[in-house]
């Protein structure tokens, strides 16, 4: 028997049934009344509610126990209640150790109750085995940097940059492209109230870029995150825009003037039309400002940046169209610039990432022919909106070449016919890539109401067409989204319930469908002019990686992992940073909106006290045991090791502001000389002696 | 004769096997199991730690000489370890350990390193599986066969 007075209080919960369907709990209580220092054991059935908490505060109170081991579900969401409870009883919180026999054995030993029974005996041994050998610590204080960075300038990461800014907070907006709005500044109207995408974005886009306290950084990326929560180090780079951002007014004289050799697809209209190398991403960009896209230049001039200009017979330099267009010299070429962009540096206590989504192309899917009547929902919204590529006039895509030559001469006061043909009927198929074992297995969430979205804009602008719809089934939970699909079928919009095999393209450009009537039993067979594919909701290809920079996860599905599903949605496992939006998982505006506002009010709650505090669960070296080799110094990830001297000789120190814990160097110290607090040598293997020898505790 | 491997005993006899989790990743992952109801046999326990780059060599010692059948370090994929590269570290310490463990007389499949992500619900509860079938076809760990013997 140790000498120290040590009264440990088990409390076994029920969870309801989750464990106690599967875990005898008087068999384990009978159990832990016999391990050595257990002085009390109680169970409950639901330990982390008031009631159970009070069980435990009460005997705290009462000097009956002075460790306290909890059995239940698991510490990742359950030991910081617990530590409180016992810090609220007025023991120090580190007298706490949880075992895990809900997530790790009751659920998942369901079926086999005598095992699941067993397993948790020893689980609760080992936990007890730690619990005699805790050792209280205090909490220390971190001081918190004020500033938050927002990754993404979509409409999640505008309303997170607005909320924050407009609580005083410092914003800096990392924003991918050019200009913020991201995928929302593409939409035509948006459902549930058809509300017109521009008319609500816009007003925010400005709003947030004039805001004193956001400091707009577009075209940039994150390129390494160091540090950690209320400290972070970031270094962002700024891309090469080939334009004197500072000279550039965003008049567009010199996107006109680029020749056609140098135009590539447009992005913004995903694809639909061209784009010039020098470009502004949309007409209501903000910051409104043009970039050169140096891999589509094609260096109508005969030079480079900072290369010396050819001259004509007369010895005046020869400058490319877009130089000549622009009236304020801003995209000059006579100073050269540096390919890799800028690199800034900033400092910032939390990060929300709100990086949004992509949708899957049309390429990957062989089956619905390659016609580009065939086009996905995305480019739909970029067809019939008034800022696309035909101004929201509705023709068949193949014709848009043709529409934008009409345009041309129009435009230079030309007399002109538009050929361009109008679409008869159109046809949706929703779950493209969605719910679909060879690509996606989820649900993208958004399609089917974007997709009675855009059918009932369509059909309300022109009664005439004929419009059919695919769908395995309609989706529409959400508020006001019956409705909204009831007012869609009365407009007469024929729906299948069914999917489409493939779409065939005819030599006149049209195109024929062949579905599946599940309703009938039969396939059909119908001409269209346009085919559209809800393609699925995608991570961006980059969002993996930035993931890792940041060091938080993503799912199996490619999206960002909140900690826990339901009480941490929009938080990481790496505190201080938080995630909104479509990163996160595919879902509409509102949802999106309803994340960033609670992940802006969680940086706040957090950064708001100014300092906070950490658990003090790092390592701390023993100077008298030390012998001075070094070895620790040089694998410590965070550089939180020095050689220093004490009483005459080299020994290592931690500094504590540093060291995040992992453990590294205590594992590697030839000489035991490193405690790790909260996970010592002397607890890990107590726990690991304890499993071996199947629930019996050693005397120490 | 090693009791554990007669005929017949074979059946009664389960192993035990010991699990070291990251906090970060298996553990979460072993938790995610649960949750999804994914069962794996109830011989695996798991003990957290911060980090699989905690995991001292002495740890798994411990395990094997106090009756342990198998031990399995669960660690962060390699670029993902929240502490940057503690699971290289782990990575290293670990092909040591294995050599040490043959001179025990131990065969060296009784350890095992495995990267699983938090994501990786269903990779642990299969890769649980499949260490515990190892382990049964190995039979009880030999060292504590001796040990009793000796006694
Ligand atoms: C065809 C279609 C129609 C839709 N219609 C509707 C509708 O009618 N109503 C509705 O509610 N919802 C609709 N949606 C859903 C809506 O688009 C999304 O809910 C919303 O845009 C999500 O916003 P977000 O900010 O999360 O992401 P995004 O809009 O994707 O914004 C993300 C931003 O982050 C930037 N970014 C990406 N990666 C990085 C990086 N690594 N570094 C820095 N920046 C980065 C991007 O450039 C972008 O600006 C529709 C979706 C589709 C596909
Ligand atoms: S490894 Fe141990 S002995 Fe060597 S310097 Fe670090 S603390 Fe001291
Ligand atoms: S535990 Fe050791 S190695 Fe890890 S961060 Fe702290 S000092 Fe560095
Ligand atoms: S944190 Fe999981 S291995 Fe390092």
């Amino acid at each position: 028997m140790s000498d120290k007075d040590i009264r440990i209080g088990v409390y076994i919960c029920h969870c309801g049934e989750n464990i106690a369907g599967a875990v005898n709990i008087n068999e384990v209580a009978e159990f832990a009344k016999n391990l050595p220092d257990v002085a009390v054991v109680r169970d409950y059935l639901f330990m982390c509610s008031d009631p159970g908490q009070e069980i435990i505060k009460e005997d705290i109170r009462k000097g009956l126990v002075n460790r306290v081991v909890v059995a239940a579900c698991t510490p990742r969401t359950h030991e910081p209640i617990f530590r409180r409870a016992c810090e609220d009883a007025g023991l120090n919180k580190y007298y706490f150790e949880m075992a895990n026999i809900r997530d790790q054995c009751s659920w998942a030993h369901w079926h086999e109750k005598e095992k699941a029974t067993e397993k948790a005996k020893q689980l609760i041994a080992a936990a007890v085995a730690k619990a005699r050998l805790l050792e209280p610590l205090e909490d220390r204080y971190v001081e918190l940097n004020k500033n938050v960075m927002v990754v993404g300038g979509g409409i999640a990461g505008i309303f997170a940059a607005l909320d924050l800014a407009n609580a005083g907070f410092k914003v800096y907006m990392v924003e991918k492209n050019p200009s913020i709005g991201g995928n929302m500044a593409k939409l035509d109207k948006t459902f549930p109230t058809n509300d017109c995408s521009a008319c609500i974005l816009t007003p925010l886009m400005v709003e947030v870029a004039n805001h004193p306290n956001v400091e707009l950084i577009t075209y940039a990326e994150v390129e390494s995150v160091d540090g950690s929560v209320g400290n972070f180090k970031v270094k962002v780079r700024k891309k090469q825009t080939y334009v004197d951002w500072e000279k550039c007014t965003g008049c567009g004289a010199c996107i006109n003037a680029c020749p056609p050799k140098a135009r590539v697809p447009d992005e913004f209209n995903e694809g639909l039309s061209l784009r010039g190398a020098i470009y502004i991403q949309f007409p209501q960009a903000v910051p409104k400002k043009a970039v050169i896209d140096p891999d589509a230049c094609i260096r109508c001039s005969g030079r480079w940046f900072g290369e010396e200009p050819r001259r004509t017979k007369d010895g005046k330099p020869i400058l490319a169209p877009c130089e000549k267009a622009c009236p304020t010299g801003a995209c000059s070429r006579d100073e050269p610039r540096d390919p890799n962009g800028e690199l800034i540096e900033l400092n910032v206590g939390s990060i929300i990432v709100a990086t949004g989504y992509k949708v899957m192309d049309k390429k990957q899917f062989k089956e619905f022919s390659d016609s580009p009547n065939v086009i996905t929902a995305l480019q739909m919204e970029r067809l019939i909106t008034a800022t696309g590529p035909t101004e929201g006039k509705l023709i068949v895509p193949s014709d848009i070449p043709k529409y934008l030559e009409w345009k041309k001469k129009v435009e230079k006061g030309k007399e002109a016919e538009l050929e361009a043909r109008k679409p008869k009927v159109i046809t949706f198929v929703s779950c493209v890539g969605s719910r679909d074992n060879r690509y996606h297995t989820y649900c993208s969430r958004v399609c089917c109401m974007y997709m009675l979205k855009q059918a009932m804009l369509l059909k309300e602008k022109y009664p005439e067409l004929d419009i059919y719809m695919f769908f395995i089934d309609v989706r529409t939970p959400g508020k006001d989204f019956d409705e909204y699909y009831m007012r869609c079928r009365n407009l007469g919009i024929k729906i299948f319930k069914g999917k489409v095999g493939g779409v065939q393209k005819l030599p006149d450009e049209r195109l024929l469908v062949k579905g599946y009537d599940a309703d009938l039993g039969k396939p059909v067979e119908l001409i269209s002019d346009i085919v559209v594919l809800a393609t699925a909701i995608e991570p961006n290809t980059d969002l993996k990686d930035l993931a890792r920079k940041l060091g938080i996860n993503v799912g199996a599905e490619g999206f960002l992992r909140e900690r826990h599903t339901k009480l941490y949605p929009v938080d990481t496992m790496t505190e201080g940073i938080f995630i909104a939006g479509c990163a996160q998982g595919p879902k509409d505006i509102p949802d999106s909106v309803a994340q960033a506002k609670a992940a802006a009010s969680s940086a706040a709650s957090l950064l708001a006290p100014g300092k906070m505090k950490v658990e003090p669960l790092i390592s701390e070296v023993n100077p008298e045991k030390c012998t001075g080799c070094g070895i620790c110094v040089e694998l410590c990830p965070y550089g939180a090791i020095e050689m220093v001297e004490y009483n005459g000789k080299r020994k290592s120190k931690i500094n504590e502001t540093l060291c995040k814990g992992c453990g590294v160097c205590a594992a590697a110290c030839p000489s035991k000389a490193i405690t790790l607090h909260g996970f010592t040598y002397e607890q890990v293997v107590a726990q690991i002696r304890t499993i071996a020898k199947k629930g019996v505790i050693e005397e120490v | 004769m090693i009791e554990g491997q007669e005929e017949g005993k074979m059946e009664e006899w389960e192993p035990n096997i010991i699990v070291i989790a990251c906090n970060w990743c298996t553990y979460q992952a072993a938790d995610l199991a649960g949750s999804l109801r994914y069962s794996y046999p109830p011989t695996v326990k798991i003990v957290r730690v911060p980090c699989s780059g905690r995991v001292e060599p002495e740890f798994i010692i411990e395990a094997l000489i106090n009756g342990a059948d198998g031990v399995l370090i669960g660690g962060c994929h390699p670029g993902d370890c929240h502490y940057k590269n503690g699971n290289y570290k782990a990575l290293k310490r670990f092909e040591l350990l294995k050599s040490v463990i043959e001179e025990f007389g131990i065969e060296p499949e009784r350890v095992r390193l495995e990267w699983i992500s938090g994501s990786e619900g269903l990779k642990f509860a299969e890769v649980m599986k499949e260490f515990n079938d190892t382990i049964r076809k190995l039979g009880p760990n030999p060292l504590k066969w001796k040990e009793i013997n000796s006694v």
